[in-house]
């Protein structure tokens, strides 16, 4: 698997994860809303920050693990600057998304999950992106772009890696 | 309605029943049959397997009996061909996805999943398809997981999480991917698992087992230039006779010692002996210390589950530990010292076996600390898979003794196999170390029975000595957190095992309560038909001493008896 893992990037940001932290001290019941909050600050949730959530929390390193490794949302590594999210779900899949997917896999080397080595792209398959009147969909950063097909896809994707977009 | 009853009908027939049941609940106390899988009573009750389906004719649904509350006037119908149909199904749809390797798995006859596919009487294969491919995890001397015989009951996680506290393993993943693991998909060797294999006795399949060191143990008794020596367990000789046929409870430790020898072993010991001695070492070590103001509360420290859960979840409590080794390891580091000299055996040629009830005795056995004390560790359900292939028939076996020197122990030896038990041997000795008086009332009741955790104080002179006994790791963190915040007791046992080592994760299946109180019933029966009841009265731990150690807690004794332990943290 390619994945860029900048070693302790995320320790830079120990003051504001202790800041989110301390509100939830102990509480394992909101394990999953300070999950939001420590990946919208940090990006990612590696290993270790995993179990300094879970120490705080006081739980143990597996039901955070278990929770991260459920739900696609969270993810254990560091997530391309351009994050692109490809629907699945039945109308997109009908129209013909897989094929999308086995395109963006095989131009830029990666499977769903997976970032490139150079940090520019992160591929994520998601289940409906509510604008199945567009399918199929592809989301980029958040950006929605419909009625794809294979190569249109590749040149909007391209179009962010240049800067045009 | 009839008082706080509701009424229902299961099969046309009327019941009246307690509103707080579930359906499987009054449909078992109506000896009715439903058949479950990941059904766990107090443990597990998730409605996983779809297994305990039963018709709701009220509504015309299907619904899971283990999680469907009883309500006034509901109709149950439980053997509809419906019902049986769709059970059916659902049993095919986990057999989908399940390695079956039944000829060779270790699970085999003890298997529910096979037990189940023929009692819902399934006769092909109909679902061919893609199977969940994982890795074994052989990372432990004591237990070995293969998650593609896995069918995600869920049982191992909760008994994990709900009865031991230690939440090792966890689903991780999802779909098709999801697998029992441990965090970040790491083998157990690297988790908080403390070995204890409370999981393998509820595991449905094989996916979660003992690891087997019998071929190892064959192959010492096979090699000429080898004396081989095997010590047995105080609560193997209540539980073995079950896996041959015999009802829960039956004393077999005759039995037991005439199929050890018919084996091959060249002498047949008793883990008891080496309890009793265990009692002089700890409890000089609680006297010592209640004297001269040293750490208190002394903690037990024969669990070697519990062990590890100290060293990983309360490691700041180390030091409470008693130094004493388990009896276990005393009786390895005891023969290859005091026996091999005695004997004239080159301790290299010496082999060391243990039965026990125990999964976590065979990672303790390799702990660097006191490694090649203890050779092989089998589990009673090992040893009777051993006698099987042996292939003669232990019932009929006439009762034999154990041989001297290590064999002899005294009944306060033998209720180590059960929670409270080592307390009260301690107890009894204790008291009369202090007092120089004779103890009259042998039997404290106050520490035995199954209650999670027992409190009791006694007064033994001028010391009114305050103990609590826990059994089953939760009920071990319950008393480590009474202690952070404050609680006094100047002597705890803990067991990591519900019940004690009689309920211990090596014994055989299947270990229902009913079980366990048939053999706690059995050891202490054991314990008041024996002519020594206390360990210090016993001849051969006098000889030891005389011959040997001198005195309990001397220097030679600190050598041998005594271990050290490691903070782990989580």
């Amino acid at each position: 698997m390619k994945v860029v893992e900048k070693k302790n990037e995320w320790q830079e940001k120990t003051e504001e994860i202790d800041n989110i932290l301390k509100n939830y001290k102990d509480d394992s019941s909101s394990l999953i809303e300070v999950l939001h909050k420590v990946q919208n600050l940090v990006g990612y949730l590696p290993k270790e920050l995993q179990k300094k959530v879970a120490n705080s929390l006081n739980t143990v390193p597996g039901d955070v693990s278990s929770v991260i490794s459920f739900y696609s949302h969270f993810s254990e590594f560091p997530k391309g600057e351009y994050q692109i999210a490809i629907c699945k779900g039945t109308a997109c899949y009908v129209k013909g998304s897989q094929k999308i997917i086995e395109k963006i896999e095989d131009k830029y080397g990666i499977s769903a999950g997976e970032s490139t080595e150079d940090g520019k792209l992160s591929l994520e398959v998601v289940r409906c992106l509510g604008a199945c009147g567009l399918a199929p969909v592809m989301t980029i950063n958040g950006r929605a772009h419909g009625l794809l097909n294979p190569e249109k896809a590749v040149g909007i994707i391209e179009k962010y890696l240049n800067g045009e977009m | 309605m009839n008082g706080d009853k509701v009424t229902i009908w299961i099969n046309d027939d009327e019941y009246s029943v307690d509103p707080e049941m579930t359906v499987l609940e009054a449909a078992q106390e109506a000896g009715k049959d439903i058949p479950t899988l990941c059904y766990l009573k107090d443990i597990n009750e998730i409605g996983a397997c779809r297994l305990c389906l039963v018709e709701i004719e009220n509504t015309g649904k299907l619904a899971a009996s283990c999680i469907t509350p009883v309500s006034d006037g509901m109709k149950i119908k439980t053997n509809t061909s419906r019902v049986r149909n769709t059970r059916k199904l659902n049993l095919e749809f986990l057999l989908s996805n399940h390695k079956i390797d039944c000829p060779t798995c270790l699970k085999n006859e003890d298997c529910e999943l096979r037990k189940i596919a023929e009692k819902l009487k399934v006769r092909e294969n109909r679902f061919e398809g893609k199977k969940s491919s994982f890795a074994v995890d052989d990372s432990t001397p004591s237990l070995f997981r293969d998650s593609e015989k896995c069918i995600l009951c869920r049982r191992c996680e909760n008994v994990c999480r709900e009865v031991q506290s230690v939440r090792a393993i966890m689903a991780e993943g999802r779909g098709f991917d999801t697998v029992i693991d441990t965090a970040f998909y790491d083998n157990l060797a690297e988790s908080p698992c403390v070995m204890c294999g409370q999981c393998s006795l509820v595991c449905p399949t094989g996916a979660i087992t003992e690891v087997e060191y019998i071929d190892e143990v064959w192959a010492a008794i096979a090699d000429p230039d080898k004396h081989v020596v095997v010590q047995t367990a105080p609560a193997v000789r209540v539980a073995l006779s079950e896996a041959f046929g015999n009802k829960p409870g039956t004393i077999f430790t005759g039995q037991m010692v005439a199929a050890l020898r018919k084996l091959g072993f060249d002498r047949v010991f008793d883990t008891n002996f080496t309890a009793d001695l265990t009692i002089m070492e700890e409890g000089t070590e609680l006297i010592k210390r209640i004297k001269d103001g040293g750490k208190l509360p002394l903690f037990t420290s024969c669990s070697p589950g519990w062990i590890k859960f100290i060293e990983h979840y309360y490691p700041e409590y180390l030091d409470n530990l008693s130094s004493c080794k388990s009896p276990q390891q005393m009786f390895g580091a005891v023969a290859n010292s005091y026996y091999a000299e005695k004997e004239n055996i080159n301790p290299e040629n010496l082999v060391v076996v243990s039965i026990m009830p125990c999964t976590a005795k065979k990672y303790e056995a390799q702990r660097p600390e006191m490694e090649g004390e203890v050779d092989y560790v089998l589990t009673t359900r090992e040893l009777a898979r051993m006698i099987n292939e042996a292939g003669f028939n232990a019932n009929e076996l006439k009762e034999e003794e154990h041989d001297q020197l290590l064999g002899v122990s005294s009944g306060a030896g033998a209720i180590f196999g059960s929670t409270g038990g080592v307390m009260e041997a301690a107890l009894r000795t204790a008291y009369e170390i202090i007092t120089g008086e004779e103890l009259k009332q042998l039997d404290f009741t106050e520490v035995r029975g199954f209650d999670g955790i027992k409190k009791t104080s006694v007064q033994i002179g001028d010391l009114n000595l305050k103990v609590a006994v826990a059994n089953g790791l939760s009920n071990a963190r319950k008393i480590m957190e009474m202690i952070k915040e404050g609680e006094e007791f100047h002597f705890v046992e803990f067991m990591a095992c519900p019940g004690g080592c009689l309920g211990g994760g090596g014994q055989p299946l299947p270990a229902t309560e009913d079980v366990l109180k048939r053999r706690m019933d059995a050891i202490y029966e054991i314990d008041s038909s024996k002519k020594y009841r206390k360990s210090h009265e016993n001849p051969y731990i006098k000889k030891i001493y005389e011959e040997y150690f001198e005195e309990p807690g001397s220097h030679k004794a600190h050598e041998l008896l005594h271990t050290t332990y490691i903070y782990r943290g989580i």
